[in-house]
């Protein structure tokens, strides 16, 4: 039994092969040079990150995190009650309960915002319905600006954010809400001060996963965005495709990431200190 | 259950979030029918889109590469996944963490990010993009979820049951098939059904790694949806969105809570 | 009679753990011995490691005079019935019971011949086909004793089986495995922290504290001669007296006698012996069959706890001023 721990191996391999150098290589394009006709000569420079940090690209950079609180505080508010929701089922309707919502996140993304676009484009089903009420006069321009951008990210990342949260409140003791209700707190209160301070790690973990993903982005800012709205993932695509700037696309690229694993360091960091609070606890008990 | 209007208020808020999901979908699929080329408006209903689907040869090409894709993507990192977390379960590892970090990471770092970073290695290497680099990205980005998926069904793993084979004379080899293997069969197929769905439904990797002779079905749908509306995209979505879900339904049907639940005759 | 399995200086340590300092222990074919003692003693890691499923830090195991220390379990000829019973939950319950059979490559036919018997013999006929989840406790139980007997072991080690039955059921289960040791002649390793259950059970209980080995003997000497206050503590219930020259009395609470303190102890009937102390009854529990009777004694507040039986023709009640007398031979000398 001696070799079965190398059956780790392969798949440790793969992944250093096909992820971890890539990524590596990914940083060492960052700091190389474009050649005028579009190709990547490894010269050391600094310029790309520089380049970052002109007015026009870090616009786009606030821009791509402000869209990505803002989807973050809408879907913990549409999330949020629906997890609760399924968490009150009944114990057989709770699994199917939680498919019902996790389906539509495994559709396509490009298909899910595809279907906003048939919806809310000038022709599309909003605008028709609209118009044959006699509402309006001529179509709203309801497509291809950052508030549909933000709707399809919403639309996209709901998912995300509630099974994490699901899965906070079905491992919360009920009986603390029964004790908390027998010592006078009202259902509302109880919530307040039991249920939601205790659900907290899958707020965070739902919070996490729905702004890093939307940090990343690019299907659907494309889509329903655009040419106008641009966001941090559809400057990399263009680096990488049609300008053909892949040092700057791999620095834009670097940041991102870093930015991904700095959140996600912090908000392991955040969890270890929970933990290590409720130990301290246990042991004071 | 309290029946009070708390209770009645969540529920109605909770269902119309899940009706702001489902609407969506549901218009696209119901526009596939429609007859008119310009959606908006209903003129009749009718199977044509599907019909010229049909007879699509592009479409069938890029379904055929979607299956062959996914397919031998799923049987490798299925494999490979599963052994790695048979061992990370049964053995103790000198660097662990960063074992962890590595199986962590795909899933965790941004797919723009990961796609391009294959582009990079492809272009370097000199390898040419095609059908083989993209399976060679789709088993990269699956092996994670199927090792997290087989090793939450690990987890529940019952040394007792491992125990009494070997009090009943079964070898190491003989208590892995006869007992460890066949009660973690329903975490692996749950995870080759998961890996299967993320690479028939992958974009952004692809994105970065198909070669111009080797499209898949969501590349192929971004195409389309870029040249123009068509309701032809509209039938082509409503089939990959029902492949898909009846696909996730099964894997989570074979989910481990669900084993100890068999209810029988 | 024929030695079955021997311990030979066995210690164990996890980690920095001596769970036991070490051990010597010897049991013969044909008994029922029974490894009694509080949680955490050490009792199933010496029935584990019989089993082969713990390795002793030192020490020899021998199985029917063969070294099998270093042997794993799919070697030993030992079976043993898991405290939660470890039944296969993919596997219906002949399948279960064939699973080791299936193991030592017995031929099909007689496969099937000693499944029947076995199912005969632990009345699961009925339910041979049933997966586990489908039956109750009591029935898993039957299961896991069938599946551990069918392969005809020297040796049957049982881990605290009967703790998740509840009372009449574990009383009748008690039953039914002395019975069937009896019948077949087996040598059965029982592991429990249940002292009427071993009391019942065993033609010998092995007390162990702390890795130790307290006393080992017949069930009915370890009641009436307990070896020291852990034994007298742990088997049954004791009343402790300190000598003056610092000897430690145990006394059975049947053993003690009442009478009422206006009693002339000059004209005590025959065979009678004068109150050693006095005192006052303090409290009555009513178990259903006796009352408890206790009572604090004078000199130095001692609470002291006898019975009294329904058809007593004296009952006694709260407040009632006692005289305390036992007859010198049920005393026991322990040192502490």
């Amino acid at each position: 039994m001696k070799n079965g721990k190398l059956l780790v191996a392969p798949a440790i391999v793969w992944l250093i092969i096909f992820f971890a150098i890539p990524m590596l290589m990914v940083v060492a394009v960052s700091f190389a040079t474009r050649t005028p006709y579009g190709q990547v000569i490894f010269k050391f420079t600094l310029g790309n990150y520089v380049r970052f940090l002109e007015p026009l690209y870090l616009k786009i950079f606030a821009s791509t995190l402000v869209t990505a609180v803002v989807t973050t505080v809408f879907t913990f508010l549409m999330g949020y009650p629906v997890a609760y929701a399924i968490a009150k089922l009944p114990k057989k309707w709770q699994q199917p309960g939680l498919i019902v919502v996790m389906v539509p996140f495994w559709i396509n993304f490009l298909i899910r915002s595809y279907a906003w676009v048939i919806i809310l484009r000038s022709q599309g089903v909003v605008n028709t319905l609209l118009l044959k009420l006699g509402l309006i006069a001529k179509p709203l321009s309801l497509l291809y600006n950052d508030y549909a951008v933000t709707l399809g990210m919403i639309y996209a990342l709901l998912p995300f954010m509630v099974l994490p949260i699901y899965v906070s409140i079905e491992q919360l003791d009920k009986r603390l809400l029964e004790a908390a209700s027998d010592l006078g707190a009202s259902p509302l209160v109880a919530f307040q001060k039991i249920t939601l301070p205790l659900t907290m790690p899958g707020i965070a973990a739902g919070s996490i996963l729905v702004f890093i993903s939307s940090l990343g982005m690019f299907v659907v800012p494309d889509v329903m965005g655009g040419a106008k709205s641009a966001l941090i993932g559809n400057l990399i695509q263009n680096q990488f495709l049609s300008a053909r700037d892949w040092p700057f696309g791999s620095a834009l690229s670097i940041v991102l990431a870093i930015l991904a694993l700095i959140l996600i360091m912090l908000y392991y960091r955040v969890l270890q200190q929970q933990k290590g609070g409720q130990k301290h606890e246990e042991k004071l008990a | 259950m309290k029946k009070n209007w708390h209770s009645a208020l969540l529920f109605s808020y909770a269902l119309a979030v899940v009706a702001f999901l489902y609407l969506p979908l549901m218009i696209l699929s119901l526009y596939s029918f429609n007859d008119s080329r310009i959606n908006a408006v209903w003129t009749g209903f009718t199977l044509k889109w599907y019909a010229s689907l049909s007879h699509n040869t592009r479409v069938l090409e890029a379904l055929t590469n979607s299956l062959i894709i996914a397919s031998i993507s799923t049987t490798i990192s299925t494999l490979l996944g599963t052994f790695t977390a048979l061992a990370l379960n049964r053995y103790q590892y000198k660097h662990k963490n960063f074992i962890n970090g590595l199986v962590y990471l795909p899933i965790l770092i941004p797919e723009i990010v990961m796609g391009l970073s294959l582009l990079v290695l492809f272009s370097q290497l000199g390898i040419a993009l095609g059908k083989n680099t993209l399976i060679l990205a789709h088993i990269t980005f699956c092996i994670s979820f199927v090792i997290i998926t087989v090793g939450a069904r690990l987890e529940g793993r019952r040394t007792d049951l491992e125990e009494a084979a070997g009090d009943l004379y079964a070898t190491p080899f003989q208590t892995f098939r006869y007992i460890t293997f066949p009660l973690i069969l329903p975490g692996i197929i749950a995870g080759a059904l998961i890996a299967f769905t993320l690479s028939i439904d992958d974009f952004i990797i692809s994105f970065f790694v198909a070669g111009p002779n080797s499209t898949t079905l969501p590349l192929y749908i971004y195409a389309m949806v870029k040249r123009g509306i068509s309701p032809e995209i509209n039938a082509l979505s409503t089939c990959l969105m029902c492949a898909t879900v009846s696909l996730v339904v099964i894997s989570q049907i074979l989910q481990p809570s669900n084993f100890s639940n068999k209810k029988k005759h | 009679m024929e030695e079955m399995i021997r311990l030979e200086n066995i210690t164990k340590k996890f980690d920095d753990n001596i769970i036991i300092p070490k051990i010597n222990l010897t049991i013969y074919d044909g008994e029922f011995v029974t490894l009694l003692g509080p949680s955490g003693c050490g009792k199933t890691t010496l029935l584990r490691m019989i089993a082969g499923l713990e390795t002793p830090t030192s020490g020899k195991v021998y199985i029917d005079n063969e070294d099998v220390t270093a042997l794993a379990p799919y070697k030993r000829n030992v079976n043993m019935v898991f405290q939660n019973y470890a039944l296969f939950p993919h596997m219906t319950v002949r399948e279960n019971i064939r699973f080791g059979l299936l193991m030592k490559k017995v031929p099909r036919e007689e496969q099937d011949q000693r499944i029947d018997q076995v199912l005969y013999l632990t009345q699961l006929e009925k339910l041979q086909d049933r997966l586990p989840q489908q039956m109750s406790g009591g029935q898993q139980q039957r299961v896991a004793i069938a599946r551990a007997l069918v392969n005809n072991p020297k040796v049957l080690l049982l881990d605290e089986p009967l703790g998740a039955l509840d009372y009449k059921l574990r009383k009748k289960m008690q039953l039914e495995l002395k019975n069937l040791q009896h019948g077949l002649g087996l040598t059965f390793i029982y592991v429990t922290h249940d002292q009427e259950e071993a009391l019942t059970m065993s033609d010998r209980v092995i007390i162990i504290n702390a890795g130790r080995i307290e006393q080992d003997d017949a069930p009915n000497k370890l009641y009436n001669e307990p070896a020291s206050t852990f034994v007298a503590n742990f088997v049954g219930e004791s009343n402790f007296f300190t000598e003056e020259n610092n000897t430690t009395l145990v006394i059975r609470p049947e053993k003690i006698n009442l009478r009422p303190e206006e009693v002339d102890e000059t004209k005590l009937p025959e065979g009678q012996v004068p109150s050693k102390y006095f005192g006052t009854v303090v409290d009555l529990v009513f178990c259903g069959n006796i009352d408890k009777v206790y009572v604090r004694l004078d000199n130095n507040n001692q609470v002291v706890m006898t019975y009294q039986y329904f058809d007593d023709v004296k009952r006694w009640q709260i407040d009632d001023r006692v005289g305390i007398w036992w007859f010198d031979k049920d005393e026991v000398k322990v040192k502490a």
